[in-house]
């Protein structure tokens, strides 16, 4: 029987697991739809780009779903306050989820140029809107935000919606936008042929640099500028999760403590860089296949570094330092985590079997001639 | 505890979300598993006809699944956004199920779905027919993970409270998933899904019928709603019985006010058909009543006694009292862990601590609470009495009337008279009926929970978000918005393609749709 420590951390490392499948899979239709305007000149490329991510988005989206459910299950403290406090940023996320399944499902449908100009529009918002709002979260929690919770445990926001929006957070949107858009791009450069995948390709590089320019920026105001929190009372791994039980002060430097601590750390975020570079590289050379591979680690790798510079925060508290949770004291019991852990080893390999199956099914490039002689199989 | 405000727009904006959401679940239930079925009739006869009809229907079900996946994110994200407390108190059960459902049915569903549409040409003809059973097997799958969730808010089984992370846990898993509530509404829902989805094709293909077009696809499809909707239309009626005995059991406040029965009814109880309920004067005016039936249906014999809301009252005022010493004790565990004698204490009484906090509505302090105050917080057990009364009345009244309807179709096509003028109206004029009982069934069986999000354990009132009431007006305004612009395009696509109807068998593996959808105008 695995300890509670040992269950607490391995769920740790399945939320980021999760999380990093959401930003990989889901990432790169967001970023197909940031790309519609840039790249699809015409009706015809647009419904191109679209029909590249048209069989799997339903599929993708279940991502999310599956990483909010097990926040709820595995961390029922950090989903009341995450979502709670983020309250306006998730009815936002919401509205642009909704819309981009709908705007797939229903653009094509009729053929008007203002329909399709609308939901053109809409698409772009539910591809950019995610993206910004969930990196503004990650820029958020390096941050802290102020909350508190009360003996009941009963949790209390206290600042407003706009406060969520500050530069560094914004930054923080930005890397995640260049890096849809990344991501996006270089599925496309895959899915596509002749003058969209062409396009596609030129898009890689400046999407690379911003993404990296971006993200030097915000480890850089974090070094310099940007307090990190530490647990100041005696740790107690497998404790009670109760987040009151603790104290925690602000520190300087702290987020990159465990860089000194665990040396070998530092491969996650040099992980974000070489894939990034890589990509670029493999655009270059025409293997948009495995650029494909190299991008999707670099996605993992700018995930990750959130999470292993913050561990074992997950959200800290500026206002109430205390009320601060970590991987100690916010999961659920003992007895859920090791059912969820079972569930989780099961349904995990036989989704990434299927998905890689329906993938293969749907292998090759979608093409304009394609849509063109046999519009009704297409969105 | 959270302001007021909040809760009342939280209860309004997740009753609205969930109700719109539950528009498109049944149809996605019950339009799978016909469109398996008449998929599995083209792979075993190899008749195009019946893939024309997979593909036609299966227009209609793409169009309503996006819907229901798109709204049904909704419906997760609001557990954290207004509903933090619940969140925390109970996420370590009720999450896991949500969790699950994700990992097992919901991936399963959503992924082949892509397959389903674009897969005809690259997936050979049992291959396509594998990926739809999949489908048809997520989406029940998936009902039935929501319902075990469900079905722990009515029936809270295998859990205990932990004094020291202050909320529930799970104590026995296998008893939230085997738990009897969860089992019943699970067949009930499901069912209900089928009849929808049958009622749906039966009532499109009658209007084709009437008009004269795409006779050859409406006859067929007509024929497998009949046998289909017939099998669910008995199986929702049955199961729904079924859940009134569990909720006998279980749940007697709730069957008390469905049944609008102010005093216990001595045994052999008997069942009030209509009446007029009077929440105030605690009377049902009008009443028209049939002896035995009560006490059949609530407790499968004619011997026990049905307990009445207002014995129950005085039920839950002996609760609260000692739900008062578990709070007291859990005070002063708070102090000292190692109170022992605290403990002891606790332990008698927990099963009542959710009563007490009842009494937070009226005193925070909870253990000062006055005779009148328990009394008050008494009362709160009784949910509103009138609209669930005639809500399960309306919706039982159309269950029967769908059991006539595919009893009427199943006789006539076996006759080879589906064709009867009337019968087609009336069958045409049906289809919004199931979406009526569906959202009644909803409204009696989460209507019916309240004061509670979770039977006995936490009242709705403590559950919402510590957020700015501001916050909440705005997502609600949002959502009424968004959503009924959404309706009206949904219906408009949904009546247009209805009104093109399918393809005559064409040549070509697939029917251009935005082609034939511009054609028909």
């Amino acid at each position: 029987m695995l300890d509670y420590e040992t269950l607490r951390l391995l769920w740790w490392a399945l939320l980021g697991v999760l999380l990093i499948g959401f930003a990989i899979m889901d990432g790169f239709d967001l970023g197909v739809a940031a790309l519609l305007p840039i790249l699809g000149r015409t009706d015809l490329d647009r419904r191109v780009m679209i029909n590249t991510v048209g069989p799997v988005w339903e599929g993708n989206q279940v991502w999310l779903i599956l990483g909010a459910g097990a926040v709820f299950a595995a961390w029922p403290a950090l989903y009341a306050t995450a979502f709670s406090g983020f309250y306006i940023a998730m009815f936002l996320v919401l509205c642009a989820l909704i819309l981009r399944p709908v705007g797939f499902k229903f653009r094509s449908k009729l053929d008007g140029t203002a329909w399709r100009h609308a939901w053109d529009t809409a698409l772009v918002v539910g591809g950019v809107v995610p993206a910004v709002v969930f990196g503004v979260a990650f820029g958020n929690v390096l941050q802290g935000v102020p909350f508190h919770f009360d003996t009941d445990l009963r949790v209390t926001y206290t600042g407003g919606f706009f406060g969520l929006l500050n530069p560094f957070a914004l930054l923080c949107g930005f890397v995640s936008l260049a890096m849809v858009v990344m991501h996006g791009a270089v599925y496309l450069a895959v899915k596509t042929d002749g003058e969209i995948a062409a396009r596609a390709r030129g898009v890689v590089p400046w999407a690379v640099i911003l993404l990296l320019a971006l993200f030097s920026l915000a480890g850089a105001w974090i070094a310099a500028g940007i307090d990190g929190y530490a647990i100041t009372s005696a740790l107690v791994p497998d404790g009670p999760s109760n987040p009151l039980m603790k104290s925690v002060a602000r520190a300087p430097g702290a987020w990159l403590e465990n860089y000194h601590r665990f040396p070998i750390s530092v491969a996650v975020p040099a992980l974000g860089y070489a894939g990034a570079l890589a990509t670029w590289g493999l655009v270059r050379a025409g293997r948009s296949g495995l650029a494909f591979i190299t991008s999707s680690l670099a996605v993992a790798g700018v995930v990750g570094t959130v999470g292993v510079s913050v561990f074992p925060f997950l959200l800290p508290s500026s206002s109430n330092p205390a009320s601060s949770l970590t991987v100690w004291d916010a999961s659920s019991s003992p007895a859920t985590l090791r059912i969820m852990l079972v569930a989780a080893l099961i349904f995990m390999p036989l989704i990434l079997a299927y998905t890689a199956w329906v993938f293969r099914v749907l292998r090759g490039p979608v093409r304009a001639r394609d849509i063109t002689t046999d519009g009704g199989a297409f969105y | 505890m959270p302001d007021i405000d909040v809760v009342s727009l939280s209860r309004l904006q997740f009753g609205l979300t969930a109700m719109y959401h539950f528009l498109f679940v049944p149809l996605t239930l019950g339009l799978s598993l016909l469109l398996a079925i008449m998929e599995s009739v083209y792979v075993m006869t190899g008749r195009t006809i019946w893939r024309d009809m997979t593909k036609f229907w299966g227009l209609l079900f793409g169009i309503n699944f996006a819907m229901g996946v798109a709204t049904g994110i909704t419906m997760e994200f609001q557990f954290g956004t207004n509903w933090a407390y619940y969140s925390h108190y109970v996420g370590d059960i009720f999450g896991a199920p949500l969790a699950i459902e994700g990992l097992m049915a919901f991936f399963l569903e959503a992924t082949f779905i892509g397959l389903f549409f674009f897969g005809w040409n690259r997936l050979s003809a049992v291959g396509h027919l594998v990926v739809t059973w999949l489908v048809a097997l997520g989406s029940n799958f998936s009902a039935l993970w929501i319902l075990i969730a469900n079905g722990w808010m009515q029936h809270p089984v295998g859990a205990t409270f932990n004094t020291d992370t202050m909320r529930m846990e799970v104590a026995n898993f296998a008893d939230v998933i085997f738990n009897p509530v969860a089992q019943d509404k699970f067949v009930h829902t499901v069912s209900a899904g089928y009849v929808t989805g049958a009622v749906f094709v039966l009532a499109v293909s009658a209007l084709y019928l009437l008009q004269g077009r795409h006779k050859a696809l409406a006859r067929r499809s007509m024929t497998v709603a009949a046998s289909f909707g017939l099998a669910a239309s008995l199986s929702v009626v049955v199961l729904g019985d079924e859940s009134g005995y569990t909720a006998g059991q279980n749940q007697r406040m709730k069957l008390a006010a469905i049944e609008a029965m102010w005093e216990t009814e001595p045994a052999p109880a008997s069942f009030t058909v209509i009446g007029f309920p009077d929440q105030e004067g605690q009377r049902t005016n009008y009443a028209v009543r049939i002896p035995y039936v009560m006490g059949l249906i609530a407790t499968r014999s004619i011997s026990e006694p049905v307990m009445g809301i207002n014995q129950l009252v005085e039920g839950a005022a002996d609760r609260i009292r000692s739900g008062m010493v578990a709070y007291e004790a859990l005070q002063r565990l708070r102090q000292d862990r190692g109170d022992a004698d605290a403990r002891a204490t606790f332990d008698a009484h927990v099963q009542d601590l959710g009563y007490a906090l009842l009494l937070k509505r009226y005193t925070p302090l909870v253990t000062d609470a006055t005779d009148a105050q328990v009394a008050a917080a008494a009362r709160d057990t009784v949910p509103r009495v009138a609209p669930l009364f005639w809500s399960f009345r309306v919706m039982v009244g159309l269950g029967f009337f769908f059991i006539a309807l595919f009893t009427t179709a199943f006789v006539l096509s076996a006759r080879r008279r589906l064709e009867h003028p009337l019968f087609l109206k009336v069958a045409a004029a049906a289809l919004p009926l199931p979406w009526v009982a569906a959202e009644l069934g909803w409204y009696v069986a989460e209507g019916g929970r309240q004061p509670w999000t979770i039977d006995g354990i936490l009242p709705t009132f403590l559950s919402a978000s510590s957020v700015p009431a501001s916050n909440v007006w705005f997502s609600l305004a949002g959502f009424i918005l968004f959503y009924s612009a959404l309706a009206v395009i949904e219906l408009y696509l949904m009546v247009k393609v209805i009104r093109h109807g399918p393809l005559a068998s064409a040549p070509a593996p697939s029917a251009p749709l935005h082609a034939v959808v511009t054609a028909g105008e």
